[in-house]
């Protein structure tokens, strides 16, 4: 395969991508979509199996009504409109990994259309359209390579067939691969926020593919498009668009054209390849599932569904600094996943300062969690623990600096806050009758620095509050310390 | 209806059948028959009436939705044991083309 000559970045700027995105979402149920058989990843191959979903003769599907609610969820999330009755429909198409010889999908009736997403990208905020949002059930996995007789044999594993899947089709409204990044980072973030997948991309519970062409800047039609498959992780899915983009960019630029095809992204290369594929190779027969009734969903039930919906990231966001008083990007990083934010509400809760919560999460426990590889479900130190820290903070008891080295005394041994607080003698010093018995003694001796002081030369201050914070062996409260210095030294 | 040979052999390849010259000639008359046959109903005017995919319609005495509830495999020996080719726990199949 030829590498093209890529063009530079002033050709490119010269011309603008239009991209849409197929996400495919696994549901996070416990059973298959159409069948009894358990959806859990990792067991021996060809276990979780029965005769609907290796699509033996007769069997008959059942539709999970746990499938449907989470998809109504996404489609609520992704402010869609719920069709009132949708329809189940076979694709038709041969595939080993396909025992049925049909996937039962949604196609000219989907069960939800007309919907958005807000991205931000380049520090502005953007609408990107969903167009719709169907069911449908996976296939099985099929294993190429890794066995001995692999060049002659593929090995299928059918335990994945028949796993609920939500199909996300976004409009053509992405201009760059920077922001298909963002509609997918965004995209996830949603769809964890309710619940309804894991979003988890290395088990392949989500999994993307793009339609990309290119136009002139300035150009309202559309130019012919590839349909760029395997762009199965975040990174690989700018590359493989920022190398489309400039393929078809060059194309374009040495007079040739751009078929529509399908193109496969070879990570190993950075490049995408043309699959070979019959002309017909997509005439899927569709047609109305004979064995599954149309899919009628009652007001009530939608109305019934919505009351479950959690607080979605941006309305979760906007009441962060509505109620909390957070700077937009504190918001912004706080809510980056259901779990921290929830956190961070506990902590805040439990401390009662909500500013000092957001800086101790952001800051020392986030660097903790960073640099022992842990998710904030991991953090060895509960949100009603560091809640408490702050809390002794905030009410004077220790200072800042103390909070620092007890933390991390917390990180280590799992222990309360308070426990090391009494058992290490920690408090901070406010008491006035304590602190002026250690200013006094710090004034006496140091005559020469009060008579600097006295005669003007009111820097030395510092010094003494220094001198007096040794003296309590960090314990002093030096906001205290500083008012009775100055009132001392007159 | 008449249906060409070339719809015929469209229809087969989809089909992933390979019929011969005598087999799409014949399968072009059954098969004209049959649409023929079924071009009978196009009579009826079905102006105004909602077309039916189905002869199930939901009622409540039809239950058509499942609770999310597992049910154990059958395993990959019974499911498994009609595989022309097996091993490892896999069912075997002739390399795959991708198409």
């Amino acid at each position: 395969m030829s590498s093209h000559v890529l063009p530079d970045t002033e050709v490119l700027a010269r011309y603008e991508a239009v991209i849409g995105l197929e996400v495919h979402v696994q549901l996070a149920t416990r059973s298959k979509i159409y069948c009894a058989c358990p959806t859990s990843f990792g067991d021996p191959p060809n276990t979780n199996v029965c005769p609907v979903c290796l699509g033996l003769p007769g069997a008959l599907p059942v539709l999970n009504r746990a499938a449907v609610e989470m998809a109504m969820k996404a489609a609520m999330a992704l402010n869609c409109r719920i069709r009132p009755v949708s329809r189940l429909a076979r694709k038709n198409y041969f595939y080993p990994d396909l025992p049925k010889g049909y996937q039962i999908s949604q196609y000219d009736e989907p069960l939800a259309e007309h919907g958005y997403i807000e991205v931000t990208s380049g520090g502005s905020r953007r609408r990107i359209g969903i167009t719709r949002i169907h069911l449908e059930d996976d296939a099985g996995k099929s294993l190429h390579e890794g066995f001995s007789d692999s060049s002659r044999y593929t090995y299928v594993d059918l335990n994945r067939s028949g796993t609920p899947l939500i199909e996300i089709v976004s409009e053509p409204d992405i201009r760059t691969s920077e922001e298909a990044y963002e509609y997918l980072t965004a995209l996830k973030q949603v769809l964890q926020y309710i619940g309804v997948s894991t979003c988890d991309m290395e088990k392949g519970h989500l999994r993307c593919d793009a339609n990309v062409s290119v136009r002139p800047r300035g150009e309202t039609k559309f130019g012919t498009k590839a349909e760029v498959k395997n762009l199965n992780s975040f990174r690989f899915l700018k590359q493989a668009l920022d190398y489309e983009i400039s393929r078809q960019v060059s194309l374009i630029e040495s007079g040739e054209e751009v078929i529509q095809e399908t193109r496969l992204y070879d990570p190993d290369t950075g490049e995408t390849v043309g699959m070979r594929s019959k002309e017909h190779a997509h005439d899927y027969r569709y047609f109305p599932e004979p064995d599954l009734l149309p899919l009628t969903i009652s007001d009530e039930w939608r109305e019934r569904v919505r009351a479950e919906m959690p607080e979605l990231p941006a309305q979760k966001r906007a009441r962060f600094i509505e109620t909390y008083g957070l700077r937009e990007y504190d918001a912004q990083v706080l809510t980056a996943t259901r779990e921290l934010s929830e956190y961070f509400e506990r902590v805040a809760e439990v401390s009662g300062d909500a500013r000092a919560a957001a800086n101790w999460v952001m800051g020392d426990l986030a660097a903790a969690l960073n640099a022992e590889g842990k998710e904030i479900s991991e953090s060895p130190v509960s949100a009603e623990q560091l809640g408490e820290l702050v809390a002794l903070i905030s009410k004077g008891e220790i200072s800042g600096k103390m909070a620092k080295d007890i933390f991390q005394k917390m990180l280590a041994t799992g222990e309360s806050a308070r426990a090391i607080v009494e058992r290490e003698g920690l408090r901070q010093i406010s008491d006035t009758g304590e602190l002026e018995a250690l200013i006094n003694q710090v004034l006496e001796q140091h005559p020469r620095q009060v008579e600097q002081y006295r005669s003007g030369k009111t820097q030395v201050l510092g010094y003494l509050v220094g001198q007096v914070m040794k003296a309590s062996r960090g314990q002093a409260n030096p906001a205290a310390v500083n008012k009775l210095l100055r009132a001392k030294l007159g | 209806m008449k249906l060409s040979e070339d719809e015929v052999r469209y229809v087969a390849d989809l089909a992933n059948l390979t019929l011969t010259d005598a087999e799409v000639r014949k399968m072009a008359t059954d098969l004209g028959a049959v649409l023929t046959y079924i071009d009978k109903l196009n009579e009826l005017d079905t102006t105004g009436v909602e077309p039916m995919a189905q002869v199930l319609y939901e009622a409540g005495e039809t239950e058509t939705l499942r609770e999310d509830r597992e049910r154990p495999g059958l395993g990959s020996e019974v499911a498994l044991a009609n595989a022309p080719l097996a091993g490892g726990g896999f069912f075997k199949v002739p390399k795959v083309i991708e198409r």
